[in-house]
């Protein structure tokens, strides 16, 4: 690694003091709140609070609800991720092309990312209403089953699964282009010429060298699923029909915010941290050797 | 340019000079609030009209956005001891406010600053919900109940006579009949748990929680999972099967639904009717009618919804003359009459109602006479003069979760019912181990 040299000592500590102050005041300020939080039982107007040791853990992993929303969280998680990242790979291949009008697909296909979660929620809202939506009118020519996801858990999820996966698309796709374009394309000439086809040449040589692309990714996407998706969940479904669509973000901000069970909230969110720390944990420890750079 | 410099700073120089001036002659007071689109112009209204009649007091109404999100910015803002002066909090915070001690109750504020509210003109129902002790601890503000609403133009397509069903029987069968002829939705309700639990209970007389509901004291349990509760979901359960109730969302997602001509009859809060008289404008035509009622069970009383205005701890002496003064001025009747009259809400007190009677606001407007009458009609019992619960958004959550999975018929009404209990059960214990 190439070491940077500053004519003055101080000069990079100053440079990055901002950030560190921000992350110090925004992030492990709040952090440290929340675990010192989820140790209380606390009042909402904050002039009750009584000390539960882990009291708030107990309740937590004695409630069935909580334990399936844990498990809804990362079934979620993972086909938004992994759905999402594929398609996103396969459309990068066929973009990256020689074909005419390639820059107009471009930007049409990155289009999603700039739209809100909770914008993208409603969209697909409109797509999938039992009674206005387009895709419950024209399955009801093929079928007499009601698809309707204010009583069906499947449908709500899928609706939100489709919803997540698409407003990460243009994301996606852009990292995975940009990977495209790095590939040299003398290797895969090569290849050519030794007699593999296009198959072969994806799995044999692009997908190997567009590995720390979809590493990055798959990181991000991860944790785009598990907190970036309230947005989504509060807009479309508000956790129903029952908890079907209850993901762990979701039941943390609802038990503290509307609920006002500060305490209580504050425990869940220490499991999410927790949760991610040890996922991001895992995949650079396991999945980073298994990287190309 | 040098004209337009030496002109700003002249208008600059001018602003200065005359801001202090108007600063230090009216005290402000910070009013939070969470009414959106016509209901937030109302409240602008409001304050714009009693800042111009007096010189001492200006009430500045901010919204904050959902009640949820109001209430979470006042309880913020009092724990870094900048409390608004009054903050307008929904029916379910009742207890929280009631419990945090970071309440100036309203019948005292008034009292301790020599004015006279006459709070026995306060209608039952909203003097009981917001009472302890037979003092108002908040101010009366947006009130409505839960009523029937059916679609005229769907009847007579159903060859259905232009009367509101008045029992559950006749519902379901209007709802069949509706059906039959070519309706998307026979029948559906808004605010799902409040509409059809909640309200049912007490139109019915029956408990909904222990402790009179809580009234007599902390409430630890409900009582939702008796025969009255297990036949009404059995009916709904049944309803959703057969495909003459379609559920439609939690809140007041249900609206949509009513409001594009599809629903034949529909529950909502007395509220909806500005709205629907918007969507509807045009498309169809639609009557309002009192809550249908089941047969075999005792007459009570329907119960309230919406807001009120509470003040906080932590301001001067003289900024809560202001808000003294303030409450008065909204609690006249000629205010409370306009209130009403332009938002759907209910008249709060009987001079109100009086005064709406005798200009003639009914007969412009019969659908708004529809939830007091029902009021006036119902019989006022400890099962029916409200429901104040602990941590009650999250207790009406755990209701709504389990009512989802009755009406797609995962679970039995009983197990359910009795699911929701336990869930609840748990959330009110943490709340009485909180105040104990």
């Amino acid at each position: 690694m190439k070491r940077s040299v500053f004519p003055n000592r101080w000069l990079p500590y100053a440079l990055v003091a901002p950030q560190i102050v921000i992350t110090l005041l925004f992030f492990f300020w709040p952090a440290f709140d929340s675990l010192r939080l989820s140790l209380y039982r606390a009042s909402p107007f904050g002039d009750r609070l009584i000390y539960v040791g882990l009291g708030n853990f107990r309740r937590l992993f004695q409630d069935d609800a909580y334990l399936r929303s844990m498990t809804t969280s990362f079934v979620f998680s993972a086909v938004v991720t992994l759905v999402g990242l594929a398609l996103a790979l396969l459309l990068a291949s066929l973009a990256n092309a020689k074909i005419r009008g390639l820059t107009v697909y471009r930007s049409l296909l990155l289009w999603p990312y700039g739209i809100a979660p909770a914008i993208a929620g409603i969209i697909w809202l409109f797509v999938f209403h039992p009674s206005y939506g387009i895709l419950p009118w024209l399955l009801s020519f093929v079928t007499a089953y009601r698809f309707n996801w204010f009583l069906e858990g499947w449908v709500a999820m899928m609706l939100l699964i489709v919803a997540a996966i698409w407003k990460q698309f243009g994301y996606n796709l852009a990292f995975y282009l940009a990977g495209l374009q790095a590939i040299e394309t003398a290797v895969l000439e090569a290849a050519s010429v030794d007699g593999a086809g296009p198959i072969r040449r994806f799995f044999a040589i692009t997908f190997p060298l567009l590995s720390p692309v979809t590493f990055f990714l798959f990181t991000l996407n991860m944790t785009f699923s598990f907190f970036d998706t309230f947005g989504l969940v509060h807009a479309v479904t508000q956790g129903g029909p029952g908890d079907a669509t209850s993901i762990l973000v979701y039941r943390a901000w609802k038990d503290g915010f509307e609920g006002l069970q500060l305490g209580y909230s504050a425990a869940q969110s220490v499991v999410l941290m927790a949760l991610v720390i040890v996922l991001t944990a895992v995949q650079f420890r396991f999945a980073e050797k298994k990287v190309t750079y | 340019m040098k004209s337009l410099l030496v002109r700003t700073l002249a208008v600059l120089a001018v602003a200065v000079l005359a801001a202090p001036s108007v600063a230090l002659a009216k005290t402000e007071l910070a009013w939070w609030h969470a009414m959106t689109a016509v209901l937030g112009e109302r409240v602008n209204e409001i304050a714009a009209k009693f800042n111009a009649s007096q010189n001492d007091y200006e009430v500045k109404a901010v919204y904050k956005g959902s009640y949820p999100d109001t209430l979470n910015a006042a309880i913020a803002a009092y724990r870094a001891k900048q409390p608004p002066h009054i903050v307008q909090v929904y029916e379910v915070g009742t207890q929280t406010m009631l419990s945090s001690g970071a309440v100036y109750p309203v019948f005292q504020l008034v009292r301790d600053h020599g004015v006279t509210i006459d709070w026995n003109d306060v209608i039952g129902p909203v003097k009981s919900y917001y009472s302890q002790g037979g003092n108002l601890y908040s101010m009366a503000f947006n009130s409505s109940t839960p009523v029937l609403f059916y679609n005229k133009d769907l009847f007579k397509k159903a060859g259905l006579p232009d009367k509101a069903p008045a029992t559950w029987d006749e519902v379901e069968a209007a709802a069949k009949k509706l059906v039959a002829s070519g309706a998307k939705c026979g029948f559906s309700a808004a605010w799902p748990s409040w509409t059809l639990v909640e309200n049912m209970h007490a139109l019915h007389d029956q408990p909904f929680a222990d402790h009179a509901n809580g009234f007599d004291g902390l409430a630890t349990t409900l009582k939702i999972n008796g025969p009255f509760g297990i036949t009404m979901m059995e009916l709904l359960q049944r309803g959703a099967k057969e495909g003459w109730f379609t559920y439609n969302g939690r809140l007041n997602k249900a609206e949509a639904n009513m409001g594009n001509g599809e629903c034949g009859v529909f529950l909502s809060s007395s509220a909806y009717i500005g709205n629907l008289t918007r969507a509807s404008e045009g498309k169809f035509t639609w009557a309002t009618g009192p809550l249908p009622r089941l047969a075999g069970f005792p007459q009570g009383n329907s119960i309230i919804g919406g807001a009120t205005l509470w003040v906080l701890k932590g301001a001067k002496p003289e900024e809560y003359k202001g808000v003294a003064q303030f409450f008065k001025y909204l609690a006249s009747t000629e205010n409370q009459a306009w209130w009403a009259g332009v938002t759907g809400y209910i008249p709060i007190s009987n001079s109100a109602v009086k005064a709406m009677e005798a200009s003639g606001h009914f007969s412009k407007n019969p659908q708004q006479l529809t939830a007091i009458k029902q009021m006036q009609s119902g019989k006022t019992t400890p099962n029916s003069q409200g429901i104040r619960l602990g941590n009650f958004p999250s207790v009406r959550d755990a209701i709504e979760e389990q009512m989802e999975n009755i009406f797609s018929g995962k679970k039995t009404a009983k197990q359910g019912l009795d699911d929701a209990v336990a869930k609840s059960t748990d959330i009110l214990k943490e709340f009485a181990a909180l105040y104990k």
